[in-house]
């Protein structure tokens, strides 16, 4: 594979990443029985913002002004270190994992500073609830990936993701199976849908990440949607790579594949959105730390195993 | 033979998670049904030894005990919330460290040159250990029965891993004695219904001698 | 070597003329840095010629007492734990001279800078000692000048509550210590260092002694560093000391337990992969209480205090990690953990000073510590604010800061020392990663409540709204720490180059032997600084290219959207408390927590009220519990105690007589 193509991979995520929520709000359209939005929406959207002007709260200082493009940048950063299904990432090296996590961490952690920088008690609820949640979820990614890290016997993330392949679902298809179901759990999480979050709620009582962002405007708020967008192509990819191992890299062939996945996944999402009610937040923790004791289980049965 | 252990040691965790009683019947109810197709399948594949304890494992404990403890909840009428003494969280967790000392224990014991598959023996001692876990820690006499139930399915995942005579012995032994179990709690659970209106073991402290000869507080204040 | 001594020498008699100028407490203001800094320039020479060529100069004299002789001497364990005494000293000395200055008992200055400095003192004799009868009177040096740090504000009762509760824990971990030693030093017939490692190899296998002195150092080092449950004088001392004082103590003092544990653990046979699950552990178990604890603190020392708990547990699973790889003769793990473990000292040195002159600057500036009646303080200190964000982000290990740098190691050594998958190798995998994962998570959210709790938003208080940005001298520490925090972060390679001395000299591996099973660290490390370098650019160029968009030109403001509410005042914003609620409650069979107040009820409601209080678990379950016990078992022996002087004299003559008598009967 030549190094220029390993850089598609990213710049489709780039590219593609807003189409996810547009999907995702047509196949819940769908099952309300609505016409929906165009699916370009989020790229209407995004232009819209960028072009308007912006309103600061009178509060907020210099962090808020400041954050949104940091969350970004931590974003698009995570999203070179992510492979593409079975081609490498162009900024790979041994333990980007656990860079990649403690980039989006540094996105949240921008967010969270925004949030509080308003000094809403709205958005004061919404980070508190959103670090709660990160704090429970990061056990759950990072064993994961030491699952397919000592599956794989590597510890660079394109390595790791790049030896799943068609035969080791053959081989322990319930151990994969289990953290495939605990990572689209975390997938919902950490992109705030149901039954974490409600992303079509009216009431900022009951929100999370969009209460986050309540008074960011403008190409801020442009800023941290595409950024939303951008994770959530991250952890699709994630996902989707586990799921969905295409062998050795063709890249002409791959990044249709790929796309198709990433919609299969968004839509996946929007069907879940659909037919669940959102939980209660008290349940939410326990959500995650059973989704974090699928993954260990898996873990513990490999070693057993043995 | 994987697949069914991971999803044997799934349950377990599944079961120190879950906060309805009728949820955790299913459960016990599914363990006991890939049990039976544990024994069915053996190490490599269908085999018949395996078939009668196997098939007599499934009927039992995967679908007549979870009915008959279904059926008695459902008399009952105990409130369907399980109460725990420890959080649900921390149960999960707990049993995570459980799972990890079984398969630590196993790791240690060598198995493999013994032939016995570790895994299945892994799994074995965590669902002992859940269940002994489940029977400390919850207040309801049903979820009591609950854990006996998952320690005796337990002690019949260490026979499969066994070896099939053996097992067969075992287990008409070991199925007995939860079937008599089972019957004696029922009854019980009925009477401590009828007398107490509910069915927590916490309660029973109630019925002690009290050291000063007075009557023990009237029900409803428990020890706390 | 005879440069470090000068640089004592200095450092003591700065101290001495300070205490001497205390009627002038400005000039002892001046005197007391200045020698602390010129003490460190003095001492710094040596240390880099042993981080370079890792030579290991020692001095010997001879001591007028009976115990030995006097040894001291460097290695490159002891440079690079000398490092972080070098960089904060004069900081901390610096800090201090204006934090003081205010203080209302200016009487007390020049007593104060003698113990400041005595304590420089001590920690310097420490890690040079190459003997335990110096290394114990450093240790006691330390442990009594810092007392007296403590207690600078004596008239406060809580204050001196909070001298005595320090004073107590560290006399029961000297005493452990002293058993150590005298074992030790009893067996090889002299208290030389070298002497006493050749004890245990000569024990017969199987002797139980190596496991009980290991212990004892556990718990004698382990008070100092702050291990759970043993930290109990840490959320007592550090809220109640000067802010320069909680800075150095928490900094770097607690840091020499580490130091200890890791010389005693040398001195005892290599370390076995029993001790190292021991130290993971008690890493583990440390950085979850400790980061949970921090979660349900009002008070930011207190939380400060706390996260200091934490921190050492992340040294401590590094170590643990290190030595375990150490033991299974696994390289990755051992020379990755040991530096990240180490790395993490230096690491937490520079953060969690920087966090506590923000706090001492908070403070100072408002009067307050209760972060729930703080807030905004970003606008009316930017200096400090921005100073402690960034403290905050490397405390939560976030790149492109230096905490990301030590946990990655660990991280790393973890995931890419247990590939080959046995049992033990993947649970420790389990451990670390989750274990760690969930505390670097804890940190996130216990810091931006830190942060943004106190920094941003509106003020929640009059005395937080009218406070001022501090004095230049207070702010230059904090920027200076700020920036070192960035530099580490950025330039990661040259940090492992500062630890890896220190780690070949206890693994006898150079990073070379990691070339054969893994790309070298270094590289990957440069890979880290060069993403962190991107991020930084990137972030900056989005900013620049937004500030281009019309955006620019239409910028209004309004008042924070309140859903329509008509009337919002500061008092509605979220408080710390709330902001950390649900985790507290998550933890709350752990934690528990005591909540009072009157809930709001009825449709026109009368006051209502909410207070919580979140007690020591270790203070409460362990040590008052043992001290009721002692109290009980020793309350007869108050009889002796009834203030005739005459009896008191009888005793000590009984016991002269006594003494007497048996020696002489000793005799053949």
């Amino acid at each position: 594979m030549t190094p220029s193509t390993m850089w598609i991979g990213p710049l489709c995520g780039l590219l593609f990443a807003p189409l996810l929520p547009g999907v995702i709000n047509r196949v819940k359209a769908f099952f309300a029985g609505r016409r929906g939005q165009p699916i370009l929406q989020a790229y209407h959207d995004l232009f819209k913002l960028v072009r308007k002007g912006v309103v600061y709260s009178e509060t907020s200082g210099g962090v808020f002004r400041f954050a949104p493009y940091l969350t970004l940048s931590a974003v698009i950063l995570a999203l070179f270190l992510m492979p593409m299904s079975g081609m490498r990432a162009p900024l790979s090296f041994q333990g980007d994992f656990l860079l990649m996590v403690y980039l989006l961490g540094i996105a949240r952690f921008a967010m969270v500073l925004a949030a509080l920088d308003t000094g809403s008690s709205f958005e004061g609820m919404g980070a508190s609830r959103e670090v709660q949640f990160s704090a429970l979820a990061e056990p759950c990614l990072l064993v994961g990936l030491l699952f397919l890290s000592a599956h794989s016997g590597r510890v660079g993330l394109s390595d790791i993701l790049g030896r799943i392949t068609a035969g080791s679902w053959q081989d322990m298809p319930a151990m994969l199976a289990l953290l495939g179901s605990a990572w689209f759990i975390l997938l919902l999480a950490e992109n705030a849908r149901i039954p974490v979050d409600d992303p079509n709620t009216h009431l900022e009582l009951t929100m999370i990440h969009e209460v986050m962002i309540l008074d960011t405007s403008g190409p801020d708020f442009g800023a941290m949607l595409y950024a939303a967008a951008l994770k959530l192509w991250i952890f699709g990819a994630l996902l989707l790579n586990l799921i969905l191992p295409l062998g050795p890299p063709s890249p002409w062939v791959q990044i249709p594949f790929f796309v198709i996945g990433m919609l299969s996944i968004a839509v996946t999402v929007g069907v879940v959105e659909s037919i669940m009610a959102r939980l209660r937040l008290l349940m939410v923790p326990k959500l995650l730390i059973g989704a974090t004791a699928l993954v260990t289980t898996a873990l513990i049965m490999k070693m057993a195993v043995r | 033979m994987t697949t069914l252990t991971v999803l044997l040691a799934l349950t377990g965790v599944l079961l120190l998670g879950s906060s309805r009683l009728s949820i955790s019947i299913r459960l016990v109810a599914i363990q006991g049904f890939l049990l039976g197709m544990t024994a069915l399948w053996g190490e490599s594949g269908f085999h018949a030894a395996g078939l009668s304890s196997g098939l007599s494992g499934m009927l039992v404990k995967g679908i007549v005990l979870p009915w008959l403890l279904l059926f008695v909840l459902k008399q009952s009428g105990a409130r369907r919330e399980i109460e725990p003494f420890i959080g649900f969280g921390a149960s999960m967790l707990i049993g995570l460290l459980l799972m990890g000392l079984s398969a630590w224990i196993a790791w240690r014991m060598q198995l493999v040159e013994q032939g016995l598959s570790p895994a299945l023996f892994t799994v074995a001692l965590d669902l002992m250990l859940v269940g002994l876990f489940l029977i400390i820690t919850r207040r309801k006499a049903i979820t009591q029965t609950l854990g006996y139930l998952i320690m005796e399915n337990g002690v019949y995942a260490l026979g499969v891993g066994a070896g099939t005579e053996f097992s067969f012995l075992l287990e008409i032994g070991v199925l007995l004695d939860v079937f008599v179990g089972v019957f004696l709690m029922g009854i019980m659970i009925f009477r401590i219904d009828r007398e107490f209106e509910h069915i927590d073991t916490d309660r029973f402290i109630e019925l002690r001698d009290t050291a000063s000869g007075k009557l023990p507080v009237e029900a409803g204040e428990g020890v706390r | 070597m005879t440069h470090i001594l000068l640089g004592i020498a200095i450092i003591l008699t700065g101290g001495m003329v300070a205490l001497m100028l205390g009627r002038i407490p400005r000039l002892a203001s001046i005197v007391a840095p200045a020698s602390v800094l010129l003490g460190s320039i003095a001492s710094a020479p040596p240390i880099t010629r042993t981080l370079i060529d890792r030579s290991s100069p020692i001095l010997t004299a001879n001591w007028p007492l009976p115990l030995g002789r006097f040894s001291v001497g460097l290695d490159p364990l002891s440079a690079f734990f000398l490092i972080p005494i070098l960089i904060l000293a004069p900081l901390a000395a610096l800090y201090g001279a204006s934090y003081l200055n205010r203080e209302h008992d200016r009487h007390r200055i020049g007593a104060h800078w003698l113990f400041f400095n005595l304590l420089v003192v001590g920690m310097h004799l420490l890690l040079i000692a190459r003997d335990g009868i110096v290394f114990l009177i450093a240790w006691e040096l330390m442990a009594v000048s810092s007392f007296f740090l403590v207690v600078f504000d004596d008239r406060k009762s809580d204050v001196r509550d909070a001298g005595w509760t320090y004073l107590v824990a560290s006399h029961i971990g000297a005493a452990p210590l002293l058993l150590f030693f005298a074992f030790l030093g009893s067996r090889a017939g002299s208290f030389d260092f070298t002497g006493m490692a050749t004890v245990t190899a000569a024990l017969p296998s199987g002797s139980p002694i190596p496991s009980l002195l290991f212990i004892a150092a556990l718990i004698g080092f382990g008070t100092k560093a702050g291990i759970i449950p043993l930290h109990v004088w840490l959320p007592e001392a550090h809220p109640a000391a000067p802010s320069h004082i909680s800075a150095i103590m928490s900094g770097v003092m607690i840091k020499t337990g580490i130091y200890g544990l890791i010389r005693a653990l040398m001195l005892l046979d290599s370390p076995s992969a029993a001790v190292a699950w021991t130290l993971i552990g008690l890493g583990i178990a440390s950085g979850i209480a400790g980061v949970v604890l921090a979660l349900a603190q009002h008070d930011i020392k207190r939380l400060l205090a706390y996260h200091s708990v934490e921190n050492i547990g992340i040294i401590l699973l590094g170590l643990g990690v290190g030595f375990l790889g150490l033991s299974r003769g696994n390289t990755v793990l051992a020379i990755a953990g040991l530096s990240g473990g180490l790395l993490h000292v230096l690491n937490h040195a520079l953060f969690k000073s920087l966090l506590f002159f923000g706090a001492g600057a908070v403070a100072q500036a408002t009067g307050l510590r209760a972060m729930n009646r703080l807030g905004g303080l970003l606008r009316r200190m930017p200096w400090t604010g921005f100073s402690f964000i960034a403290g905050a982000a490397a405390i939560s290990a976030l790149p492109p800061f230096n905490g990301f740098v030590s946990e990655f190691l660990i991280f790393f050594g973890t995931a890419a020392g247990s590939l080959r998958g046995s049992p033990s190798e993947l649970t420790l995998g389990i451990a670390v990663l989750g274990g760690l994962g969930l505390i670097g998570g804890l940190a996130a959210a216990c810091f931006t409540k830190c942060a943004g709790l106190v920094f941003l938003g509106e003020p929640r208080s009059s005395e937080a709204r009218h406070a001022r940005e501090t004095s230049l001298l207070m702010r230059l520490p904090m920027l200076i720490l700020a920036i070192l925090c960035l530099a580490i972060g950025l330039g990661a390679p040259f940090a492992f180059r500062l630890v890896s001395p220190a780690v070949e000299s206890l693994t006898g591996l150079n990073e070379t032997a990691l070339a054969a099973t893994i790309e070298g660290l270094p590289a990957i490390l440069g890979r880290i600084s060069g993403i962190s370098l991107a991020l930084i650019a990137l972030a900056v160029l989005l900013w620049s290219l937004r500030r281009r968009l019309p955006a620019r030109h239409l910028e209004s403001a309004s008042p924070t959207w309140d859903c329509g509410y008509a009337a919002p005042t500061p008092r509605m914003q979220y408080t710390a408390s709330s902001f950390a609620t649900p985790l507290t409650l998550l933890f709350r069979s752990f934690l528990g927590t005591h909540i009072q107040g009157k809930p709001v009820e009825g449709d026109f409601p009368a006051d209502a009220s909410f207070a919580s209080h979140t007690p020591d678990f270790g203070r409460r379950w362990i040590f008052e519990p043992l001290f009721r016990g002692i109290d009980r078992v020793l309350a007869p022996i108050r009889l002796l105690q009834h203030g005739r002087i005459h009896l008191y004299i009888l005793y000590i003559a009984i016991t002269l007589v006594g003494l007497l008598i048996w020696k002489v009967g000793m005799m053949p």
